[in-house]
This record gives C-alpha cells, structure tokens and sequence, in this order.
C-alpha cells in the first residue's frame, strides 16, 4: 500500500506577521489524507480552511510546518503537475471556446495532438458536456461552466484534486445534481479529493471523512469517518445513518465555534 | 428594439436635418462663404451634379460649372462643353424626362491623391507605434522593475501636447520625407497603446493566475496563454483611440509643411488662397477617412475577439 498522498505536520500560516493586524489563519494542522480518500473540510467562514487547501497546493507557502505530498515537497509535487484545481468560480479562459478551456492543461503539459483530442472529448462526455464542445463559456449556465472547469482539472488525470467550495454559487437543484456527478467521477478515477465547503449536507454526502476545523486561529477540532454505503446516490440522502452523521458533523462544528469564543475574548 | 435599421436611422435623419440646417441658415444670414461655406459649396468641389433642360437655349455659349454642387445646363451644349462633361461623367440618369449628370468635382482627384498620400503616412506610424507600444508593454509587463521605471513618465508624457514635437521632427526627418510625420504619428499613438496593453497584461484575474500555477506553467506560458489574450480588448480600445490620432498627427504634422501633394499642405494652401469650400472638402475627405480606418479596427475586433462580452448577441 503507497504513503499517505498528503501529510501536513504542524503547519502554521500567520498572514502579516509581526503586523498589529496578523492574522492566524492556521494553527498546529496535523492531516494525514491517504490515496482514493474523500476529504471535506468544513468550518465558519475564515476558518482557514481555504487556506489550507492552498497550503496544500502550494499557492501559499506555510510560516512553518511540513507540506509532503506523494512523498515530495508541495511545491515539487506542483511542479510535477499532480494536482487538478476547481474554485468557487469556474475561472473558464473566456476567449476559449469548452473544448480548448479543458485542453489548457493538456497544452500546457505537452501532449499529443491525438491525445489532446481524445482526453477532452472523453471529459466532455463524462460532464455530459459533449453537445457544447464549440461553445464560449458565456453562452453557459454557471452550472455548466463549473462542469467544464471540473472536466479541465481531470482532464490530465491529476492525483490529487483541489475544490474550493466548487458549488457555492449554485443553487441547491444544480448543487445536488453535480454531488452525483463529482461522486461518479471519483469512483471511474483515482483521484484524492480535497473538498472545501460550508454545507453540512454536502460534506457528509460526499465524504469519507470530515474534518471540522474553527476560527481565528484555524484549528483542526474533529476528524469525523463517514462511513455511508458506496456508492451514494439520491436514497443516501434519507439514510438514517445519513442524518446521524449530519448532526454529530452539526455538534462539532457548535463545539468548535464555541471553544472558540474564548480564544476570541481574550485576541 | 434597437434593431441596426433604426440604429442607421436615426443618426441620418439627424445629418440630413443638420446639413439642410447649415445650409439654409447660411442662404438665410447670407453669411460670407471664406466664414462658413455652405455644404453644397464643399460638396461641389468632390461631386457635381448637372441638369440637361432643353427648354433652356446656351446658344452654343461656353457655360462654366465652376464650383457649384447643382447647374441647369442647355441641351444644345458646345461640343468643346460636352466633351469635357464627358470626361468628367461618372454616370447619366433619367428622372422626370431630365437628364442629369453625375460629375467628378474640380478637386476631388487632387483632394484624393493627397488624402491617399496622408493615409499612408498615418498608416505607417500607427504600425510602428502599436509595435512598438505592445513590444514596450510586454516588456513592463514582464519585468515589474521595468514597468515601475517607465510607467510614470508614460504618464508624464502622455499628457503632454506631443504634436508640439511635430517641427522638430520636421526638422529631423525632412519636410518632404514622409517619415517626419510618421514619426510623430508613432509617438503620438505609442502611450495609448502601450498603456492600455499594459493594462490588459496586468490587470489578470488572480484565480486565473492561480490556475497556471498549479499547471506549473512558465512565465513565457503565463504571457502567451493568459496575458497576451487577456490583454487583447483593451490594445482594441487603444488601438481605437489612436486611430483617431493618427490622421490628426499626419495632418496637423504637415500644417508645419510638407510636401505639396499632402492633405494638411492643401488645406493650408486653400485655406490661405480663400478657396475655403476646397479646404473644407479636404477637411470631410479627412474625417471619412477617420471614421474609415475606425469602421476597420472595429471589424478586427470582430473578427479577433468573437468570445468578448461587447458582440453577445
């Protein structure tokens, strides 16, 4: 069985140190995420838990603490193109048309014309996307422009796959419907999903494990195992083990806003 | 319901309203013609449209159209008169059992061969000013070190009165040498485009930057994928601007002397003869061209920025 695709070790990010203003956005992470893993990260807003997707990305270097992953330094494994990004936004190239925004990776990373060609038709059609191959991202819904910027982060097979609330601007119809798709897509793949949101629901559908982290400074509080039936689908939703783990999600995410008041005081 | 029809319209409607205005104000005040021509004066001198009645007897007399934009001419014309109406004739037409004939003007040929000469003076500095300002540009852009140095006198020079160069570079190049006002065409329209260049090659979203670098891509990657497109609007909309530049730099450039055939030469020339209707055809030639060179940096823009947000249906 391969390492851990990443560990982080003691890892602290103080934005402005030494500043009257510096904030803590994470303290003393500790996470161990090993291959094929669905990992949530949830918390109240400015819980750093975007920030440690990025550590995790190496788009932010931590003020101390260890990055590794697949065995290497965050920024080598960067450099070695393992990882796949979705952010809130689909953050689509608007002078390219679907097809050429999936191949961007695909260019950037030298592969075949044939290849190209093959990969993004094949990502197409995993998003049900096939249709607006020769379309420009405006002439999409959002629901469909963070398809296709999905089917861009798959599109080179990436080991690890970063997504920044990628359904936050969603409603809940389009929001539910790409849950099952994203779940899909994970299982045909070996991706390791890294999944930051602040749904409740969403992280406990989708996830293997939840990790609960709170504010000011940014804190791992709870490490929960999600262990729902795979594969999911919509009766997962009102699986009683479903709301179970829901609540107990809920109660630490309460513990942890409360264990934080204090800390707050006393800043 | 801006359909194009109506948006075709109602500015036409407005130039007929104004050109008819002009002209009967200036009938109706008798207003000196070296102070105002009217416009059928100025369009005298590019087209002319002529009236055979044969109700009207010449005689056989010469019968001069001079500068007139309308004359009624006998039918029993000179034969001298009618071969020179035959040169001069675009096209004949019928209408009402008249024949009219639609006539080149005295100075459309010299008004066109030196606008012609002008454009190619305008054209040449604006191809060497936008390469010049998108070559600057992707340097500042590349290198922060360079932008922070030569930003600020962009700026300082891009308010200041750049056609005042235009003796000087007169004086460099050569009256006669086309290139005296190419040059300050070029830099003329070299801040306009190297500063919105700029603008485009910065001003990048940051998820967008993000994404290329968790591609691991390169500088050289990150300019020509991102930036470079990225920046493709706003070098439109410099581009735009110094359209307008250009025949201004050429022209006002050769008000400081040129060689005789220039469209800034003959409208000094005229201008100074009192012959002001000519000045003011070589004036109208002059701004078509402008609208002219703009209608084509427009259809570029069309044709290169499909994706862009101004032509969404």
């Amino acid at each position: 069985m391969p390492g851990p695709v990443v560990i982080l070790e003691n890892v602290d990010m103080i934005f402005g140190e030494g500043a009257s203003d510096q904030v803590h956005a994470l303290k003393e992470i500790d996470l161990r995420i090993e291959q094929n893993e669905f990992i949530s990260l949830i918390g109240p807003s400015g819980c750093g838990k975007s920030t440690l997707l990025r550590v995790v990305g190496d788009l932010v270097q931590p003020t101390s603490g260890v990055a590794a992953i697949n065995g290497k330094s965050a920024r080598q494994a960067r450099l070695d193109q393992d990882y796949g990004i979705v952010f809130q936004a689909a953050t689509l190239y608007d002078w390219r048309t679907v097809a050429k925004n999936v191949q961007l990776p695909l260019e950037l990373m030298q592969f075949s014309r044939s290849e190209k060609e093959s990969r993004t038709q094949a990502m197409l059609e995993l998003v049900e996307l096939s249709d607006f191959a020769g379309h420009y991202p405006w002439q999409l819904s959002g629901g469909m422009q963070q398809r296709v910027a999905i089917a861009r982060a798959l599109s080179f097979e990436p080991s690890i796959l970063l997504m920044d609330e990628p359904f936050g601007a969603l409603d809940e119809m389009t929001r539910e419907r790409l849950n099952l798709e994203l779940l899909n897509i994970w299982r045909k793949t070996d991706t390791t999903v890294l999944f930051v949101t602040h749904s409740i629901t969403e992280a406990v559908f989708l996830s293997t494990r939840v990790i609960v982290m709170s504010a000011r400074p940014g804190r791992i509080t709870a490490d929960i195992a999600i262990d729902l039936p795979q594969p999911r689908n919509a009766e997962t939703r009102s699986n009683v083990r479903f709301f179970e783990l829901e609540t107990t999600v809920r109660e630490a995410l309460r513990v942890s806003e409360a264990g934080d008041q204090p800390e707050r005081k006393a800043a | 319901m801006s359909e194009p029809r109506q948006r075709f319209w109602a500015p036409a409607v407005i130039l007929v309203v104004l050109v008819v205005l002009w002209e009967s104000l200036v009938t109706a005040f008798n207003i000196q013609q070296f102070l105002l021509p009217k416009p059928s004066a100025i369009a005298g001198n590019l087209v002319q449209v002529a009236a055979l009645d044969a109700s009207v007897s010449g005689e056989g007399e010469d019968i001069s159209l001079e500068n007139r934009f309308f004359t009624v001419l006998p039918a029993d014309l000179s034969p001298e008169m009618q071969a020179s109406l035959q040169e001069a004739q675009w096209l004949a037409f019928s209408l009402g059992g008249r024949t009219f004939l639609l006539l080149r003007g005295n100075n459309l040929t010299p008004i066109l061969a030196a606008s012609w000469f002008t454009l190619k003076e305008a054209l040449g500095g604006m191809a060497m000013g936008t390469v010049a300002g998108i070559a600057v540009a992707i340097a500042a852009a590349r290198w922060t070190a360079t932008r922070e140095a030569l930003l600020p006198f962009a700026i300082a020079a891009n308010s200041m009165p750049i056609i005042a160069f235009a003796p000087i570079m007169n004086n460099w190049f050569g009256l006669d040498n086309p290139f005296s006002k190419m040059a300050i065409v070029t830099i003329m329209i070299f801040f306009p485009i190297m500063i919105n260049t700029v603008r485009g090659l910065v001003s990048v979203d940051a998820r967008s930057l993000e994404l290329m670098r968790s591609y691991a891509a390169s500088d050289s990657e990150i300019l020509v994928k991102l930036r470079i497109p990225n920046a493709l609007p706003s070098l439109f909309s410099g581009l735009k601007v110094a359209g307008a530049l250009a025949m201004i730099g050429a022209i006002v450039g050769e008000y400081f002397g040129g060689p005789r055939i220039a469209l800034g030469v003959f409208i000094t020339q005229e201008a100074a003869l009192f012959r002001f209707a000519s000045a003011w055809a070589a004036i109208l030639v002059a701004c078509l061209i402008g609208i002219a060179i703009y209608l084509v940096i427009l259809l570029a823009e069309r044709l290169a920025l499909p994706w862009h947000p101004t032509f969404r249906a």
